[in-house]
């Protein structure tokens, strides 16, 4: 009898022996399943893991496929970055908040816009009414850009920043105001969002159709890989699909859906795969179910490895590699009972440093209810230190490999991503499949599935649908100051008044003519912000030559 | 019942985030109301024109961006304006419950804030609104 048969019999033998004392003894449900509704066996052994191959399939950490992690020491060399998105109000308080986060112990400054600059509209548009300030800081040009990052030296600090349809204008403040510093462009090391898939799919802050809005992202990938090139031109977000309700392996797989069709892109506009693929990122979410978590951030990087390797033949390694940010998930914070919300987070941190994670931003208690405070910023913060410090979790490589579940899960998130990409293949690509609405529909189906989950009863959220108390509404919770918006305007117009406006004039009259043909429109764009044209006058100009984009409205 | 309960969900201000909105219309369509979304980034003025076209007997405004107080007041004004106060205007997002009575004071008949069940919604809707 062979080694697998003997664990065959054994296995078979401890099931029969379960089920006898199933009548006596029941499991708490008849179904176990994950937290994105997935089937979980009993009990995981080695015949679960048949097939596998170690050295193909799981490797060592900073190989192919990086399943164990993409550095060889992981956080024995040095830990994750301590990232929290912050922003709000206008670039003076921001700019407070960025100082204090890095006095606290972090290691990189994340920036929040608010919804009128990722959308484009200068801060006194009709449409800015009411949202200036509100969901991140209010940046209307260069000037405004000068105060966010006043005192905070930029060869020194690392920066993400989360805006994607008027990516190229932000990098181009970010580049001016560091030549303001005298930091030269090949300094700058940061990330910005520049995932326009992803808006058309979930998160809604789109301008222009996917056509002139993948080439403004490939004249980035070009200008980046030649005058900034530490810089990460894209990062790849999972994040806002999983927000909308997708379960773990639709977000690997839409994400990485959304990745082939930028590499596609860029190939086609003629740049070679290893010149711009080394600085793609990714940003993933981390939800509750702790061990499916990690497997899928492990089933992603062995995914991603196959596809720059096998489909797109990338040489260097450096362009298989599947760096990531997470964030955990602001979707599974509850508003009721929010003190709970620092557990959820400690776990979701524990799922991320576990996975891998390059960086990481802890979501605070009261994000349910409001931005958070600088006391509930703190304790999200900690939850971090106290896990890379205190734990033990960072001391060796991935380890949670091995595991017969986590391997399993893994494999299952790798299989169920692969189904998902070859039905986007047949489609034509992530980019039909979204005008097509069906990976919106698909996220649609999940995130009612757990709605009605959660309401049945079957799904148990602490203090939500069970264990619940009478509260007293919440206190303390930030409030952006509403003249905000009133001063931002006022600060548009003097700057209107005072800036050199022939010369602004000229330089968007070159952004139009770049835009009507086919030049790298980085230049011209970085020329404008020089010359203090706004945000707003910029996207106007392309709105003007590119269209807006129009969805299809489903549910 | 002569006709089936008409909303109009919709999503006023600049925010991206509608899978709640989504979430609640396919809840009222599943109960058997007939359900019209907006989709993203509708002005105030806007939705008040669809309510009117759609004859609708609600509305029912989504927002997580925080300017709900000054949208959602923009909303029940124009419904006056254009003699369509008797139209249900419900509200939910990440609104802090300290902006309830201030909104309830502007003619918004509830608010739901996360974590409500859909059910909730759906009663409030049957036991308030006023059928044409």
């Amino acid at each position: 009898m062979s080694d697998s048969d003997k664990l065959k019999d054994a296995v078979g033998r401890y099931e029969a022996g379960v089920e006898k004392s199933l009548a006596k003894f029941p499991e708490r449900k008849a179904e176990f399943v994950t937290g994105s509704g997935a089937p979980v066996k009993r009990l995981y052994t080695p015949l679960d893991l048949e097939g596998r191959d170690y050295l193909a399939d799981q490797g060592f950490p900073g190989e192919y496929p990086f399943t164990r992690g993409v550095q060889n020491t992981m956080y024995r060399g040095r830990f994750w970055t301590m990232r929290q998105y912050a922003g709000f109000s206008n670039a003076e308080e921001s700019n407070k908040r960025y100082k204090f986060l890095l006095e606290q112990g972090t290691t990189g400054l994340s920036i929040a816009f608010d919804l009128p600059t990722q959308i484009g509209y200068d801060s006194d548009h009709p449409l800015s009414q009411g949202e200036v300030g509100k969901v991140g800081v209010a940046i209307d040009s260069l000037a405004d850009m000068e105060i966010l990052f006043d005192g905070i030296p930029l060869d020194k600090v690392s920066t993400s920043m989360t805006i994607n349809a008027p990516a190229s204008v932000l990098l181009a403040m970010y580049i001016a105001v560091a030549e303001k510093q005298g930091v030269s462009p090949d300094k700058l090391n940061g990330t910005i969002q520049n995932d326009i898939l992803k808006e058309y799919v979930a998160r809604g802050t789109y301008i222009f159709p996917p056509g002139p809005s993948m080439r403004l992202i490939t004249n980035i990938f070009e200008y980046c890989s030649k005058e900034v090139p530490n810089w990460n031109t894209i990062s790849i977000s999972g994040y806002h699909i999983r927000e909308a309700g997708s379960t773990a392996s639709q977000e690997v797989a839409f994400t990485l859906a959304d990745g082939i069709a930028y590499v596609e892109a860029a190939v086609k506009a003629g740049l070679d795969v290893d010149d711009f693929a080394p600085r793609l990122s990714f940003f993933f979410n981390a939800h509750n179910d702790l061990f499916e978590e990690v497997a899928k951030y492990r089933a992603a990087r062995r995914v991603w490895a196959r596809i720059m390797r096998e489909r797109f033949g990338a040489k260097n390694p450096k362009s298989w590699m599947l760096r990531f940010h997470t964030q955990t998930g602001g979707s599974t914070l509850t508003a009721q009972q929010p003190d709970n919300n620092i557990v959820r987070v400690a776990i979701q941190t524990l799922a991320a440093v576990l996975g891998g994670t390059q960086s990481l931003h802890t979501n605070s208690k009261d994000e349910a209810l409001a931005l958070p405070t600088e006391d509930s910023v703190r304790i999200a913060l900690r939850t971090q230190q106290i896990v890379a410090y205190e734990s033990g979790v960072a001391e060796t490589v991935d380890p949670l490999a091995g595991s017969y579940y986590v391997e399993s899960l893994t494999n299952r998130v790798e299989a169920e991503a692969l189904a998902y990409l070859a039905r986007i293949d047949e489609l034509g690509g992530a980019i039909k499949a979204i005008e097509q609405g069906y990976i919106q529909q698909e996220i649609q189906d999940s995130a009612y599935r757990y709605q009605m989950d959660v309401e049945k009863g079957e799904r148990v959220v602490v203090g939500l649908n069970k264990f619940q108390i009478k509260e007293k509404a919440p206190e303390g919770l930030l409030r952006v100051d509403p003249s905000v918006g009133e001063r931002q305007c006022e600060k548009l117009k003097a700057l209107r008044a005072k800036r050199d406006n022939a010369k602004v004039q000229a330089s968007l009259a070159a952004l139009k003519t770049a835009a009507e043909g086919d030049a790298n429109l980085m230049p011209p764009i970085l020329e404008a912000v020089r010359a203090y044209a706004t945000l707003g006058e910029i996207c106007d100009v392309m709105r003007g030559v590119f269209g807006e984009y129009k969805p299809s409205v489903m549910f | 019942m002569d006709r089936k309960i008409r909303v109009l969900v919709a999503k006023p201000g600049l925010d991206g985030h509608d899978r709640g909105a989504k979430v609640i219309a396919r809840a009222l369509r599943d109960d058997g109301m007939e359900v019209i979304y907006t989709g993203l980034r509708q002005t105030p003025e806007q939705i008040v024109q669809a309510a009117i076209q759609e004859d609708v007997d609600v509305v029912a405004l989504s927002i997580l961006s925080g300017a709900h107080n000054h949208l959602f007041p923009r909303v029940t004004e124009l419904l006056k304006e254009k003699g369509a106060e008797d139209v249900l205007v419900i509200g939910g997002g990440v609104i802090p419950e300290a902006d309830y009575g201030f909104l309830m004071s502007k003619g918004i008949a509830a608010v739901f804030g996360p974590g409500t069940p859909t059910k909730a919604t759906i009663d409030f809707i049957r036991e308030h609104v006023r059928q044409k």
